[in-house]
C-alpha cells in the first residue's frame, strides 16, 4: 500500500467536498511560446504549441516539484502547457472517481492501483497508449510493467516513478556496535545477526511498524515471493488460490521465525501500535531502540523529512530483502501510471515523453522527491546520490523478476483499509502467531471482498 | 359558477386567512426550504434504504438486489458486531453520566463563589472542534510515559510505591550456563561447589550509554567460599570470546545473586560493579546460583489506554469531557427557571439541602434532564469525529474502539455502499425513537 492512502483518508472525505474545486491548480510554467519552435522537432513529439492540458496526481511538495519538472521539460520540447493539480488531502482515488463519475476527468491522470487502471479501461473511460507511445514503454521498460499497465492486452498506462519494496534499512552504528561488518544476505544470517544485535543492547533490533496494517503486508508478500515464487504469487493476486494454500502456510511460518520471537521485534503488542513513521524513527533517531527496519524506498525520504539525525548513505543504508532457501533475487515493487482521458493528440504526446529516458531523467535528478525510475535507459548518474542510483539500479536490474504490490492489486476491503481485511489480519497474527487461524481469516475476507481483477 | 358567487366565496376566504396570506405566498416561502430537504434529507435517505438492499459490483455500482442480506452482514459480521457493542456500551454509559455530571455541576455552580468563571471553564471544550479536542486527547493517551499525560501520571504514581529493577532486558550470554526466563529468574545449569570461580556471562546490556553500577569486569580469583564474575558478555563493536571476560565487556554492578541448596535460597548477595561476587559462607556442599527475576523485571511503562480494553471508555472519558459543559449550562437554565417561592418554602418548612434537592429540585427539573438525556441519546447514538481521530493514534488497536459510524464511514471509503447504507439505515432507526419522544415532549409543552 502506498503510504500516507490510510493517514489522508479521512480527511479526504470532508476535504474532496469543499477544497476540490478550490485546489490550487498550478501551471508548469515556463511560457509556451518561447522555446517551442527550437526544440520541438528535434524532441519528435510534434508542435503542440498553445495547446493545454490537465494533469491529476497525488503528489505534493517536493515530489509534486520533480513531477512538475518533467512537465516543463514537456512543454519545452512541444511548446504545449501542462496544468498539474495535486489531489486534495492527497486521496486521489477518490478525487478521481467522483470527477470521472461527475463527467469532468483531468486529461491526464496518475494511477497508483493497477486495479484501478483496470476499473477505468473495463468501464471505457481511458484512451489507449498511442503506438509511439507503446513503443517507447516498450523500448525503456521490462515487459513487467507494460503488463502492469495494460487491460486485456491494451496498453493504457505509462510507468512514471516505480519504488523498490525489498529493502531493509539499517543503522549503521548499531551495526558495528554488534560487531557486524557486512549485512545479511540470507534469511538465517538476518535473524542471527538480529540476535547478535540483541545482545549488544539493541532492545528491539528489528523495529516492526504494525500499527499500519500495509508495513505488514509489505513483510509478508515479500516472505511469499520468495518462498512461493513468481507463479503462485501471481494466483495469490488474483485470489485463484486460497489464503489456505501451503504455500501460504510455509510463507507465514517463515514470517513467524521473526515475528515470533521477541528477542528480535520486541513484543508484539508494542509493535502493533508503532505507526511505519515511528518504525522508521526508531532506528534513526538520536538514541535508537531499533538497529533496522524492513520498508520500501521511501524509508530515505522519510529519514530525511522526519529530521532524523542519521545520514542516508553514511549512518542509514539499506541492503536488499535476504534470501529464503536460496531463492533467485527478486523485488516486489510499486510505482504510478499516467493514464488518458481525453483523445488530445497532446496528451499521447506526453504520455510518450513519459516513457522516455529524458522524462525519468528529469524526474529523479529533482532532489528531494526520492523518486525512483524503472526505465532502463536511464543512466543511475541521473540519481541525486549513490543510495538512490543503488535503489533504481536493483528496480532495473532485475528485469521482469519482481512483482507489484499485491495489497495494492486486490479489492480495497480486503487489501487497503486500516483494521480490516489482511491488514487486521496479518495484525493479529502478528499478536498470536497462530498461522490456521490467520489464514481461515485472510480466506474469509477476502471472500468477503468483491472485485477480484482477473 | 356565477360572478356574484365567486366574488362573495372570495370576500369569505379573505376574511378567514390573515391579510397577505395567500396560500401560494406560504407555498412560495416554504419552496426553497422544501426543495432543499427534499433534495438533501428525504431523496438521501429514500436512496439509502433502497441502495441497502442491493450488492455492490466492483466499481462500488449498485449490483443485485440482495434484500436483507446486508443487514444480516450487519448482525453477523465479527467487525460490525464489534461496533455494535460499542455502540451500546457508549448510550448506556455516556449521557447517563454527562446528565448526571452536568447536575451535579449545575447545583453546585448555584452554590458557589465564581460561578461564572467556573461554568465558562466547563463549558469551554464545547467551544474548541471535535477534531482538536480528539487530537489532544490521543497526545494525553500516549503511550510513551514522556508523552502521553496518563501515562505521566500513572508512571508517577506507581514509581512512588515500587521502584524498577536495574536490568530489564538482559539474558543469559549462553544457554547451556543459565537457564530459565526473566520471569522466573535465571539458574546454573551446572552446580556450583565451594573454591571454584563461577562464571554468569549476560548480555543485552545497553552499550551506548551503560549505567553507573557497571564498570570494565574483572575475572576474580578463587578464594573461600563461592565466589564468581557475572557480567555482560558483549563488549562495544563485538569480538571476544563467549564465556570469558574480555576488554571492553562490563560488570553487572548490584546484581542480586542467591545460592540455592536443594531448591531453598541460603545465601544472597550483590555484585560490585566489577560483577564480582562471593560467598564466603558456603564452604562446603554444592548449590546453584540463581540471578532471581526481579534483577530484570521491565520498567512499569503506564497503561495501554487506547488498548483492546481500555480504548472505548478513554474515549468516552474524552467524549464527557467535551459535553459535562453542555449538560451543566443547558440544566443551569432549567434551574433558574425554577419557581423560587417553591424552594424558598421547602427550606421554611425545614427541609435540608438534600430533600430539597430530592423532592423540590428534581422533579420540578424532570423535563429539562429528559430533554438533556435524550438529545445527548441522539448525539452518542451517531458519535463519529472523536472516536475515529482518536483511533488513528491508536494503530492496530484502533479496531477495538469501532462505533458504527466508523464502520460505515469505511464500508463507504472500501466502495461498499450497499453494507454502508444498511448501517446508515440502521442508524436512523435506532435514533427514531429518541426523536419522536423528543418531538412528542415539546408538543406536550405547547399544551
Amino acid at each position: 500500500m502506498r503510504k500516507g492512502r490510510a493517514v489522508y483518508l479521512g480527511i479526504a472525505m470532508t476535504a474532496t467536498l469543499s477544497v476540490v474545486a478550490a485546489c490550487g491548480s498550478s501551471s508548469s510554467g515556463g511560457s509556451p511560446s518561447t522555446s517551442a519552435t527550437s526544440s520541438s522537432s528535434s524532441s519528435g513529439l510534434g508542435n503542440f504549441s498553445g495547446q493545454s492540458f490537465t494533469v491529476l496526481g497525488q503528489w505534493t511538495g517536493e515530489e509534486q516539484a520533480a513531477f512538475q519538472n518533467v512537465l516543463k521539460g514537456f512543454d519545452q520540447a512541444t511548446g504545449a502547457k501542462a496544468h498539474y493539480t495535486a489531489a486534495a488531502g492527497g486521496d486521489e482515488a477518490t478525487v478521481l472517481g467522483a470527477k470521472v463519475n461527475g463527467g469532468t476527468p483531468p486529461d491526464v491522470a496518475t494511477i497508483s492501483l493497477p486495479g484501478a487502471l483496470a476499473q477505468y479501461a473495463s468501464a471505457g473511460k481511458l484512451v489507449p497508449v498511442s503506438a509511439a507511445g507503446q513503443q517507447a514503454t516498450a523500448d525503456n521498460f521490462a515487459t513487467e510493467w507494460a503488463t502492469l499497465g495494460s487491460y486485456k492486452g491494451t496498453l493504457y498506462g505509462v510507468p512514471i516513478d516505480a519504488a523498490n519494496k525489498s529493502t531493509i534499512w539499517y543503522n549503521t552504528t548499531a551495526f558495528s556496535n554488534a560487531g557486524i561488518s557486512t549485512p545479511p544476505t540470507t534469511w538465517p544470517a538476518l535473524i542471527q545477526d538480529a540476535k547478535t544485535l540483541s545482545d549488544s543492547g539493541v532492545k528491539v533490533p528489528i523495529s516492526v511498524g504494525g500499527g499500519d496494517g500495509w508495513t505488514l503486508t509489505d513483510w509478508f508478500e515479500n516472505v511469499y515471493i520468495r518462498t512461493a515464487g513468481l507463479a503462485d504469487y501471481d494466483k495469490l493476486t488474483h485470489h485463484q488460490i486460497p489464503w489456505t494454500d501451503p504455500s501460504v502456510t510455509k510463507a507465514l511460518d517463515t514470517l513467524k521465525q521473526i515475528w515470533g520471537d521477541p528477542t528480535l521485534i520486541g513484543s508484539a503488542s508494542a509493535a502493533l501500535k508503532v505507526p511505519f513513521t515511528g518504525s522508521v524513527d526508531n532506528v534513526f533517531k538520536a538514541n535508537p531502540t531499533s538497529a533496522m527496519v524492513y520498508e520500501a524506498s521511501f524509508v530515505a525520504s522519510t529519514i530525511t523529512g522526519d529530521k532524523d539525525p542519521a545520514q542516508v548513505g553514511t549512518t542509514a543504508k539499506f541492503f536488499g530483502f535476504p534470501s529464503i532457501d536460496g531463492s533467485a533475487p527478486v523485488l516486489e515493487a510499486s510505482g504510478d501510471f499516467a493514464v488518458a482521458f481525453s483523445k488530445k493528440p497532446v496528451v499521447q504526446a506526453f504520455l510518450t515523453y513519459l516513457a522516455s529516458p529524458q522524462a525519468a531523467q528529469e524526474l529523479v535528478s529533482f532532489s528531494g522527491s526520492g523518486f525512483l525510475s524503472a526505465n532502463k535507459n536511464l543512466s543511475t548518474s541521473a540519481y541525486p546520490n549513490a543510495t538512490l542510483g543503488q535503489l533504481g539500479q536493483q528496480l532495473v536490474s532485475v528485469g521482469n523478476n519482481f512483482r507489484f504490490d499485491m495489497s495494492d492489486q486486490a479489492p480495497a476491503a480486503f487489501g487497503g483499509t486500516p483494521n480490516k481485511g489482511e491488514w487486521a489480519d496479518l495484525q493479529s497474527f502478528l499478536a498470536n502467531g497462530n498461522v490456521q487461524q490467520a489464514e481461515q481469516a485472510l480466506e474469509r475476507d477476502a471472500k468477503n471482498a468483491t472485485g477480484w481483477s482477473s | 359558477m356565477s360572478q356574484a358567487e365567486g366574488r362573495s366565496r372570495a370576500r369569505r376566504s379573505r376574511r378567514v386567512t390573515p391579510p397577505g396570506a395567500r396560500r401560494w405566498h406560504a407555498g412560495v416561502f416554504l419552496a426553497p426550504a422544501l426543495i432543499l430537504l427534499l433534495a438533501i434529507v428525504l431523496y438521501p435517505l429514500a436512496y439509502s434504504i433502497v441502495r441497502s438492499l442491493f450488492n455492490d459490483t466492483p466499481s462500488g455500482g449498485a449490483g443485485s438486489w440482495v434484500g436483507l442480506s446486508n443487514y444480516k452482514h450487519l448482525f453477523t459480521d465479527s467487525t460490525t458486531l464489534r461496533a455494535l457493542k460499542n455502540n451500546v456500551i457508549w448510550v448506556l454509559v455516556a449521557p447517563t453520566v454527562v446528565t448526571i455530571l452536568g447536575l451535579i455541576f449545575a447545583v453546585l455552580s448555584e452554590r458557589i463563589r465564581w460561578a461564572t468563571v467556573f461554568k465558562t471553564v466547563l463549558f469551554m471544550p464545547m467551544a474548541i472542534s471535535g477534531l482538536a479536542s480528539a487530537i489532544t486527547f490521543s497526545l494525553i493517551y500516549a503511550d510513551q510515559p514522556s508523552r502521553g499525560l496518563a501515562n505521566t501520571v500513572t508512571v508517577g504514581i506507581h514509581d512512588i510505591f515500587e521502584g524498577s529493577s536495574r536490568y530489564p532486558g538482559l539474558h543469559p550470554r549462553d544457554a547451556s550456563v543459565l537457564e530459565g526466563s526473566d520471569k522466573s529468574g535465571f539458574t546454573t545449569k551446572a552446580a556450583v561447589t565451594p573454591g571454584a570461580v563461577v562464571m554468569l556471562p549476560l548480555t543485552g546490556l545497553d552499550l551506548t550509554s551503560p549505567p553507573s553500577s557497571t564498570a570494565q569486569a574483572v575475572t576474580p580469583t578463587a578464594g573461600t567460599g563461592v565466589t564468581g564474575v557475572v557480567w555482560n558478555d558483549f563488549a562495544l563493536g563485538g569480538g571476544g570470546t563467549t564465556g570469558s571476560v574480555d576488554h571492553g565487556e562490563r560488570g553487572l554492578g548490584g546484581m542480586t545473586i542467591q545460592a540455592l541448596s536443594q531448591g531453598k535460597v541460603v545465601a544472597t548477595t550483590k555484585a560490585d560493579a566489577d560483577g564480582d561476587f562471593s560467598f564466603p559462607s558456603l564452604t562446603s556442599g554444592s548449590y546453584e546460583l540463581r540471578l532471581p527475576a526481579s534483577n530484570f523485571a521491565a520498567a512499569f511503562n503506564g497503561l495501554s489506554w487506547l488498548g483492546p480494553n481500555l480504548i472505548t471508555p478513554a474515549i468516552i472519558l474524552a467524549w464527557l469531557w467535551i459535553y459535562a459543559g453542555f449538560a451543566m449550562v443547558l440544566l443551569a437554565a432549567g434551574m433558574s427557571a425554577l419557581p423560587r417561592d417553591a424552594l424558598e418554602a421547602a427550606r421554611v418548612d425545614g427541609a435540608t439541602e438534600w430533600q430539597v434537592f430530592r423532592r423540590v429540585t428534581a422533579p420540578l427539573l424532570a423535563p429539562v434532564l429528559l430533554v438533556v438525556f435524550v438529545t445527548l441519546v441522539i448525539n452518542v447514538l451517531k458519535v463519529f469525529d472523536i472516536v475515529f481521530v482518536i483511533e488513528q493514534s491508536a494503530g492496530a488497536n484502533g479496531k477495538y474502539g469501532d462505533v458504527l459510524a466508523v464502520s460505515l464511514y469505511q464500508d463507504f471509503g472500501d466502495q461498499q455502499y450497499g453494507l454502508a447504507s444498511a448501517i446508515g439505515v440502521f442508524l436512523v432507526l435506532l435514533v427514531i425513537p429518541a426523536v419522536v419522544s423528543n418531538i412528542r415532549r415539546f408538543r406536550r409543552d405547547q399544551q
